[in-house]
This record gives C-alpha cells, sequence and structure tokens, in this order.
C-alpha cells in the first residue's frame, strides 16, 4: 500500500536542543496508526513538525508530495488536519461558528452537508451548537475540536493527545468515533499517553522515547512486548516477547 | 452655562466622538488581527482628506503615485518571496493586483482631476486610492514581520508613521486644505442647528457600525478575521491565512481612516501632520476600550469627543492635555486590575 503520509529521517530542535531525532514514520490509507511515549518524548513536537508549525530538517511527503515548503494552511487544504493538544479552538466564538471556519477552505454547499456529518457524529455539539466554545466542558471541546478539524474534509487527521483530562466514558467515545473515521476513509495519526487505548484500535504503532522511536511494527505485537507493557500498560505480560 | 451652549458643545462632541469612533474601531481591529499598534491610521485620515480636497479643487493627489509605487515594491516583494516556486497564475495575479490595478486608478485620476469631478467621483477615488496604500503598506512593512513581537512591530508602525507623515509634505504642501461638504444644506430643530455634513458625518458612522458588525457576525470573512484574533494558530489550523486577515484589516482600517477624513475636510482644515493627532484621539479611546473591546471603544469615543468639546469652550489652551489625561485613570486602573506580566517572550 503507498503512504499517505511518509516522514525519513527527521529532526526537529528547539535551538541546539533536538527534540526529535532520526525520526522515520509511514501512514498509509485508511490506517490507524499509534505513536506512544512518556511525556516528553518529543510526540507532541514530531506532529508540531509535520503540520508546519515548527520547522523540521529532513523529508515530509504527503499524498505522494513534498510539504517542505508549504505552510501550514496549504497543508491543512492539502488534507492534512491536525487537533492539537490544547486544542486551540475560537473559544469567544459559537459552536456553529467554530465548526464554519473548520471548512474556510471548503466549498460553501460541501461545508454545509459536512456540518450535519460532524453533528451526527457528535450529537452533543448539535445541541450546544449556539453556546460560546469557551463555556463547554473539557469532553466537548475536545470533539469541537475534533469536529472542526474534519469539516476541513481531512485525508489524514493527527491526532496529539485527545484522551487528555477527560472522564473514561468520553475517552471511550472519542476512540470509538476515531475508528469510526477510519471506516469512513480518514487515516488517523494517534499520539497518545494512553498506550492501552491508542494500541488496541491501531493498526501500526511506534514507541518512542527521548526523541527517537525504539521500536515499531504491528499494534498488536508493540502491545505484546513486554517492555511496552511494563512501561507503558502498567502491567508485564506473561511470556510476552522480549525486545 | 446655558442649555443652548451645553447642546450645541454637545452636538459638536458627538460629531467628534463619531469620527474618533471609526478610528478607535479600526484600531482595535488591527490590533486584534495583527498585533500591529497602527500609528499610521492618522495619515489614512490625512492621506483620504487630502486626496479628496485636491481632487475636488481640480488638482492631481501624488498618493495616486505613490499607490503605483508601493504596489511595485509589494509586487517585488512578492516575487522575491516565492522565487523559488514561481509559477505563471501567481506572477500573474501578483502583477494585477498590484500594478496594473493602481496604475489604472492612477490613469482615471489623472484624467478626473483635470476636470475637477463632482463630489461623488472624488470619494470614491480618495477612497481607492488610500484603500490601496493601506494594503500595500501591509504587504510591505507589515507582513514580513508578522512573526516578530509586538514591540518590534510598533518600531516598525512608528517608522512607517513618519515616513507617510514626510510624503504627506511632499504631496500636499505644508499649507492647509478644505474640502467641499459630502451633503450641503442645514436645518434647525429648536435652539440646534444641524448642517448636512454632520448629518452625514453621524450616518456614515452609524452605517460603517452597523456594517462592521454584520461583517464580523455573519460572514465567512468577518467569522474568519475573528478568528484570528482570538487565536491565531487555530485560525491557521483551520486553513485561515494569516497574511489574509492582516489584509483585510488593513484594507478596513485604511477605508475608515480615508471616509473619516473626506467627512472632517468640509469642516475643519486639515493639514499634512493633522491626522496623527486626530488618529491619536482614536487611540487614547482604543486604549480605553483595552484594545479588544469594540463597544467600550466606541462609547470611549464619544466621551473623548464631548470632553474634547467641552474643554476647548472653557480652557481651550488645554484641550489636548484633557482629553489626553483621561487615559491616566484608566492606565492606573488597568494596571492594578491585571497581574503583573513578565516581559513578552516570542
Amino acid at each position: 500500500m503507498s503512504a499517505l503520509l511518509s516522514v525519513t529521517d527527521a529532526h526537529v530542535a528547539y535551538g541546539k536542543v533536538e527534540a526529535v531525532r532520526s525520526v522515520t514514520l509511514e501512514v498509509g490509507k485508511n490506517q490507524i496508526v499509534t505513536i506512544v511515549g512518556a511525556n516528553g518524548a518529543g510526540k507532541t513536537t514530531l506532529l508540531s513538525a509535520i503540520m508546519g508549525i515548527l520547522p523540521l530538517k529532513g523529508r515530509v511527503a504527503f499524498a505522494g508530495q513534498d510539504l517542505a515548503r508549504l505552510d501550514i494552511e496549504d497543508r491543512v487544504a492539502m488534507g492534512l488536519g491536525l487537533v492539537p493538544e490544547h486544542r486551540e479552538l475560537f473559544v469567544t466564538m459559537n459552536v456553529e461558528d467554530n465548526l464554519e471556519l473548520g471548512a474556510f477552505r471548503i466549498e460553501k454547499s460541501r461545508a454545509k452537508a459536512s456540518i450535519e456529518r460532524i453533528y451526527t457524529l457528535f450529537p452533543r455539539l448539535k445541541e450546544r451548537r449556539k453556546q460560546l466554545a469557551g463555556t463547554l466542558s473539557g469532553g466537548e471541546q475536545q470533539m469541537l475540536a475534533m469536529g472542526r478539524a474534519l469539516m476541513g474534509e481531512p485525508k489524514l487527521l493527527m491526532l496529539d493527545e485527545p484522551s487528555l483530562g477527560l472522564a473514561p466514558i468520553i475517552v471511550a467515545d472519542i476512540f470509538r468515533i476515531v475508528t469510526e473515521l477510519r471506516a469512513s476513509g480518514v487515516s488517523v495519526l494517534l499520539v497518545e499517553q494512553n498506550a492501552q487505548a491508542a494500541l488496541k484500535i491501531a493498526d501500526q504503532a511506534y514507541v518512542m522515547e527521548l526523541g527517537e522511536f525504539v521500536l515499531s511494527g504491528k499494534a498488536s505485537d508493540i502491545a505484546a512486548n513486554e517492555r511496552v507493557a511494563a512501561s507503558y500498560l502498567g502491567f508485564q505480560h506473561e511470556g510476552a516477547s522480549a525486545l | 452655562m446655558n442649555t443652548t451652549i451645553m447642546l450645541f458643545l454637545l452636538q459638536d462632541g458627538i460629531t467628534n466622538g463619531a469620527i474618533y469612533a471609526l478610528l478607535g474601531l479600526a484600531l482595535v481591529l488591527v490590533f486584534a488581527v495583527t498585533r500591529v499598534i497602527l500609528i499610521p491610521q492618522g495619515e489614512f485620515v490625512t492621506y483620504g482628506a487630502l486626496t479628496y480636497a485636491s481632487l475636488a479643487s481640480g488638482q492631481m493627489p501624488g498618493t495616486a503615485k505613490l499607490a503605483l509605487a508601493m504596489g511595485i515594491v509589494a509586487c517585488a516583494f512578492d516575487l522575491f518571496v516565492a522565487r523559488k516556486a514561481l509559477h505563471a497564475r501567481l506572477v500573474l495575479r501578483s502583477f494585477f493586483a498590484n500594478i496594473v490595478l493602481p496604475a489604472i486608478v492612477l490613469a482615471v485620476t489623472l484624467y478626473f482631476a483635470a476636470q475637477k469631478p463632482p463630489v461623488a467621483v472624488c470619494i470614491a477615488l480618495s477612497l481607492v486610492i488610500v484603500a490601496m496604500i493601506g494594503l500595500y503598506l501591509y504587504r510591505i512593512a507589515f507582513q514580513p514581520l508578522a512573526h516578530t513581537s509586538v514591540l518590534v512591530l510598533l518600531i516598525a508602525s512608528v517608522g512607517v508613521h513618519l515616513a507617510l507623515q514626510g510624503l504627506g509634505l511632499l504631496f500636499f504642501g505644508a499649507e492647509g486644505q478644505r474640502g467641499p461638504a459630502v451633503l450641503s444644506g442645514a436645518f434647525t430643530a429648536g435652539s440646534l442647528r444641524f448642517t448636512g455634513q454632520s448629518l452625514t458625518v453621524y450616518g456614515i458612522t452609524i452605517a460603517f457600525i452597523v456594517g462592521l458588525w454584520l461583517f464580523f457576525g455573519l460572514t465567512l470573512y468577518g467569522k474568519a478575521l475573528r478568528a484570528t484574533a482570538v487565536n491565531r494558530l487555530g485560525a491557521r489550523l483551520a486553513g485561515i491565512r494569516t497574511t489574509l486577515s492582516g489584509q483585510i484589516a488593513f484594507l478596513l482600517a485604511s477605508v475608515i481612516g480615508a471616509l473619516s477624513g473626506i467627512m472632517i475636510v468640509p469642516i475643519t482644515t486639515l493639514y499634512y501632520d493633522s491626522g496623527f493627532l486626530i488618529g491619536l484621539k482614536g487611540f487614547v479611546a482604543a486604549i480605553i476600550g483595552g484594545l479588544v473591546s469594540y463597544p467600550l471603544t466606541a462609547g470611549a469615543a464619544l466621551v473623548v469627543g464631548i470632553v474634547e468639546a467641552f474643554s476647548s469652550f472653557y480652557a481651550s489652551n488645554y484641550k489636548e492635555v484633557i482629553v489626553f489625561m483621561l487615559l491616566i485613570p484608566v492606565l492606573l486602573l488597568r494596571s492594578l486590575a491585571a497581574p503583573a506580566v513578565e516581559e513578552e517572550k516570542d
């Protein structure tokens, strides 16, 4: 399968400090790929660099096109979407305006249909359509951030810690929606500290430590790995394969 | 003081306040979207007013040539930035928007200037010329600095103000000018006399405020501008170009400035450097509104206008001092209310 997103030998630095080193990653069509790792491993930095928020050394190609010279807005127009950790919503505007702006680059007629699709996906947002984004609960804000990104009709949606700080029932809901997205043809690159949940729904997985990928492979294999189990899943597998 | 004088001063204050309100709103808009404290807002006022007055008296305004010159520089900037990925569409679009358009406007201005055009033509041409200057100004002076700190943008803003003021002297000379009234005639209501011009000021101010409200509340571009002001990264992630938002903000600010100038110049003589002080009063209102609140800014602008009118009656020598002193209690209150912050890090 040809990769939708391919990152080759990527380095990202904050001044002289390299936060991401020699990272190579691929996301295929209709795939959920997850990057798990501890806090500060460089996961968010990597997503930001792929989106064009931070400068990246190396090669990033999306749908066969090199992204090096493209701004964030061009990447969005190409079908790359990011839901950042801090959500970056328009807090003084209502839910509907937030969603409408997500489709800024999309034809108006298509945007109208998209908004109904988002309301079906997140019925809670429909109930809150006239409420200001800043007054929503954490879970609703996360849904709105995902909804806004989906309004741009992305081919690949990058989610940065979507479960952070949310109640377990909402986390389950969000992960269910992520799998629905894959079924509807949207690939997902998921960065999560909740490795257990992420590995359960992902097809492929990468384990990141101190800015580097230390392990990659099928999500089910990674989940079965002893070291991963001990470090990120909070338990030890019996007879799990060694690294 | 008798009631007639008081009413007269109130009327005068509200007329001035309406203008300051427009300028204050433009300042808040530009700051919220681009983080630029637009000191050259006053120059937009002068350029609009004096271009209008020059055209009305059958002279060719130098601002039309300035727009073309700035357009050429803006086009060069566009091409330089895109030098490694140039394609025909980009070149053509930049050439048309930055060179062909101002060249056409210059030709039309040359044609009309020779034959003392009617007021409506003078207004339209003045607005278009100043709008183009505003747009190219953003491209040349502020777009390349968009990612720098507020302080750097402020320094650039001061530089632009000085440059435009100098050019104003070159184009319009040191003599003041007055323009023809947009709406002549007058009527009296009780002891008050309303001139057509003051009614024009009220009408246009109200129309513009309502127009801006509708633009920001209902249109996608208006919402995109608000979104950029609320969260720049969020806006970029939604595919909204911050440069587009900046262009719209500067376009609106320059049109508002020019329109204010055109409304003032039939009432009072304007000089090449008068705009600065007028813009500064809009700035006082914008500061009272905390550079974020539109309704507070509009209300504060009316207060500034009324205080100015009364102080010019009672203590005309201290008129400006009294107006600017309005800032001190506001800044004092704001400094007490706001927590101490570290210097901006970028």
